[in-house]
């Protein structure tokens, strides 16, 4: 609570309880709450005209959803990925976001309802030109090459870029998903339990490449400037992942719900995206993009499952994953 | 009757503090399976988890206690400048975070770590840290100190007119051994390895960052996949229920090996044995010599990497800082508190309170977190609970150290002083201040330190508490790393163990000054 209550009570003038300001509850995923990461940002930008106190509540956001059901605190979620969404969904917690999705810049129609993307990327295998000089040019090429060359991925058990890469692999080769995986295998030198520590252990010089997006060499860029990072663009295609928000239908403030919504489709919003998130904003202009982003190079074809197709998948393709590793 | 009386009095605490661990991990199982609306049914793959679990866990245990007798026995009988500093360092690896032990590990053992390079330079073959092999060594380099510091309270508690006999009779180094240190060894040892077999089977981190792959499928990882991927607590909570019978089994087996063989009364401890030439002596110089370059080796390279940063740590990093370390005091002080009534009740020959007192070693933090909040919830925000549930959770999670610390000098104070402060009639709060703090202030200064240091490192069960501005210094260090900051990180980490070993210094001293 950093906004003057004298603000708050302009605002809410008719209210009868003027002097309180109305508490409204987000639940996000962890990283929202460091302070570097968009939570900041977005607290006091939406503060400034809501006349409520924002509060994050972050931690396992879909986890704690379902344990809590209907008698959920939430106002609002942001940070769910689609490839939960299907479950998600089904608890029917969530009420229209009433927002028009056709200003919406992803590599992909979106005409959902419910869930409001706020950011996008694609998934990619990133690499260190001085350490990595010949990188593979195609998804294909990355299965033949010699098992020295080392990858770390995460666990689709516990991350969702895991996940993400079991859907990327079922997306380029289908049937053939077990097989492909059998080649990777001997190339993967660990299989960690979330993102962090696979760029981590990339950046100590541990592997060649590492599971990440292709926006991720925007940081070092930007951040560092450092242009020695790069994603390895494949014509085979790129899985796409975006996060999204969504109102609580059972939410008795409605009206800030609807407001977040709008928010989070102002070029407010959208405008800080790139460096606090380090992917794309869900609407922008070339001009709009920070300079790092901007010459990023884009993949040829996005691939992607809607949740429907990524719910069916998901436990098939965990276990044709497992079986290639002998686990 | 009144002595029916005075033995409950003197049980209750014992029965209050195991009625509230058992109350904790089994009420949080029990919990989670009330939601999901009974146990679930575990899956084909659940058994190559718990095959894997079992093994690495085995391993580990032996691997680490057969490489901490020779280190103790070699500490216990020389004498050299900075021993005391030296055995104090020992703890460093047992008390860093595992996300920072990994990085430790990488450092040195890694693909690009120094000893692989080294091979390489020589044109030797290179060594894998990542597989089974990597899982063991971590486990063996967080564990293997303990093990040791366990081992040489068991050598310090063999009574000094033991050691005066042995020497008047002209006992040989084989003579010693045989009888008084096996003895010793025998009462000491199944502790230590069930200890060892118990941390590792809830391990999570380290198994799967170092495990190579999903072959390397720890209990707690299926766990962790029936909530996060499955969405099953029910299954969860069969899963947790197996780590729970886990323990018990490997308690009872315990047992049955353990003899706790007292070698008698003494009114002195901790006194040296004789410290044999010839070979032993360059025996003992070479395990001390290797056990600081395998344990510190990876802290210093760890802590090297982060100097640079400390200057540019994010200015939020100290409120964090600050609030690790009051969660860590408290909850140094909490674990006291609940395990010293356990650990004199095991010691007047409670085997229930010992079981109670082991019991969180296996709860797994992701159902013990899962059930406080579904507990909970009802009652407060879960937000504001965040650093009161994480204090309460981390002494609940320590009390199984502080008991491996504290039942063998519990047991040694009740043969020795039992029946005198019996025939005083020494008992309540005059038998704690005159006889039990004085007496146990060494182990128990250990036990708080080992204590407070593992809650400065953890960061397991706030998940579903956790609220921005609460954030712990592991919590905040994780949130850097998750954000491309990884200078930020290393420093972030440094600043974590040189609080962490500041604090179980700060303890460990305490209880030196106290019994001194």
């Amino acid at each position: 609570m950093k906004t003057p209550l004298m603000l708050a009570g302009l605002l809410i003038a008719t209210s009868a309880v003027a002097d309180e300001t109305p508490v409204f509850t987000v639940y996000a995923p962890d990283y929202f709450a460091s302070d570097w990461g968009p939570g900041p940002a977005i607290e006091a930008g939406f503060e400034k005209t809501c006349g409520c106190d924002l509060r994050f509540v972050t931690g396992d956001l879909l986890p704690r959803l379902m344990l809590e059901g209907a008698t959920t605190e939430a106002d609002a979620v942001i940070g769910l990925n689609t490839d939960v969404t299907a479950r998600a969904r089904a608890t029917g917690l969530f009420a229209p976001h009433g927002q028009d999705t056709s200003a919406l810049t992803l590599p992909i129609a979106w005409s959902d309802d419910i869930f409001l993307p706020f950011n996008w990327g694609e998934t990619a295998f990133v690499y260190d030109e001085t350490r990595l000089a010949n990188p593979p040019k195609s998804f294909a090429e990355l299965l033949e090459a010699p098992d020295d060359l080392k990858i770390v991925i995460q666990d689709p058990r516990s991350s969702i870029s895991g996940l993400a890469l079991l859907l990327w692999v079922k997306a380029v080769y289908g049937d053939e998903a077990p097989a492909a995986w059998a080649k990777l295998a001997p190339k993967v030198l660990t299989v960690t339990k979330g993102w962090s520590e696979s760029y981590g252990l990339f950046s100590e010089g541990e592997a060649d490449m590492v599971m990440s997006y292709t926006t991720s060499p925007a940081y070092h860029i930007i951040a560092e400037g450092d242009t020695t990072k790069h994603a390895a663009i494949f014509p085979e295609g790129h899985y796409f992942m975006t996060e999204l928000a969504a109102r609580i239908a059972t939410s008795d403030q409605p009206e800030l719900g609807q407001a977040f919504m709008a928010y989070i489709m102002s070029d407010d919003f959208q405008g800080m995206i790139a460096t606090a998130n380090w992917s794309y904003p869900a609407r922008f202009t070339p001009e709009s993009l920070p300079e790092g982003f901007r010459t990023l190079p884009r993949p040829a074809r996005t691939l992607f499952y809607s949740e429907t197709e990524a719910e069916a998948l998901r436990r098939p393709a965990l276990d044709e994953w497992l079986a290639a590793f002998g686990g | 009757m009144a002595g029916g009386l005075r033995r409950l009095s003197a049980g209750l605490p014992a029965g209050l503090a195991a009625g509230a661990l058992a109350l904790l991990v089994l009420g949080t199982l029990g919990a989670v399976a009330r939601q999901a609306g009974g146990f679930g049914g575990l899956r084909g793959s659940d058994l190559g988890a718990l095959r894997f679990t079992l093994m690495q866990a085995g391993a580990s245990a032996l691997i680490s206690v057969a490489l901490a007798v020779p280190l103790a026995r070699a500490i216990a009988r020389r004498r050299w400048p900075g021993r005391q500093a030296f055995v104090t360092a020992l703890g460093a690896p047992f008390l860093m975070p595992v996300i920072v032990a990994v990085m430790a590990l990488i450092a040195v053992f890694g693909r690009s770590g120094a000893l692989n390079r080294g091979l390489d330079a020589l044109g030797l073959p290179t060594l894998s840290i990542y597989g089974p092999q990597g899982v063991v060594l971590a486990h063996v380099f967080l564990n293997l100190p303990f093990a040791a510091r366990m081992i040489l309270q068991g050598w310090a508690t063999i009574p000094a007119e033991r050691i005066r006999l042995a020497r008047s009779l002209g006992f040989g180094p084989a003579e010693i051994a045989r009888h008084l240190e096996r003895p010793m060894l025998r009462a000491v040892l199944p502790g230590a390895v069930l200890a060892v077999f118990l941390v590792c089977l809830t391990s999570f981190a380290v198994a799967m960052t170092l495990g190579g792959g999903p072959r390397a499928t720890t209990l707690e990882l299926a766990i962790y996949q029936a909530f996060r991927f499955d969405f099953d607590p029910g299954r969860a909570a069969s899963l947790g229920l197996l780590q729970v019978a886990l323990c018990l089994a490997a308690l009872a087996a315990a047992a049955r090996v353990a003899r706790p063989e007292p070698l008698g009364a003494g009114l002195e401890q901790g006194r040296a044995l004789p410290a044999p030439g010839g070979w032993r002596r360059l025996g003992d110089g070479l395990a001390i010599a290797l056990a600081t370059l395998f344990l510190l080796a990876p802290l210093a390279a760890v802590t090297a990497r982060g100097l640079a940063g400390l200057a540019d740590l994010p200015p939020g990093i100290w409120p964090a800082a600050a609030r690790s370390l009051w969660v860590a005091v408290g909850s140094g002080v909490l674990t006291l508190v609940l395990a010293l009534p356990l650990a004199l009740g095991v010691a007047r020959g409670g085997r229930g309170l010992e079981l109670a007192g082991m019991l969180p070693l296996v709860a797994s933090p992701l159902v013990l977190g899962t059930g406080l909040f579904l507990l909970l919830r009802p009652l407060a925000a879960p937000a504001d609970l965040a650093l009161p549930v994480t204090l309460a959770v981390n002494a609940a999670l320590s009390v199984p150290f502080a008991l491996r610390i504290l039942i063998p000098p519990a047991r040694q104070l009740r043969d020795d002083y039992g029946r005198l402060a019996a025939a005083l009639d020494l008992r309540g709060l005059a038998r704690l201040r005159l006889l039990v703090l004085p007496r146990l202030a060494r182990p128990l200064g250990f036990a708080g330190g080992v204590a407070a240091a593992f809650s400065m490192g953890d960061l397991g069960v706030i998940a579903l508490f956790a609220a921005p501005d609460r954030a712990t210094l592991p919590f905040y260090l994780y949130g850097l790393m998750g954000s491309y900051r990884l200078d930020a990180a290393a420093a972030a980490a440094t600043l974590l163990v040189a609080l962490t070993f500041a604090l179980f210094w700060a303890f460990d001293q305490g209880g030196r000054r106290a019994s001194a």
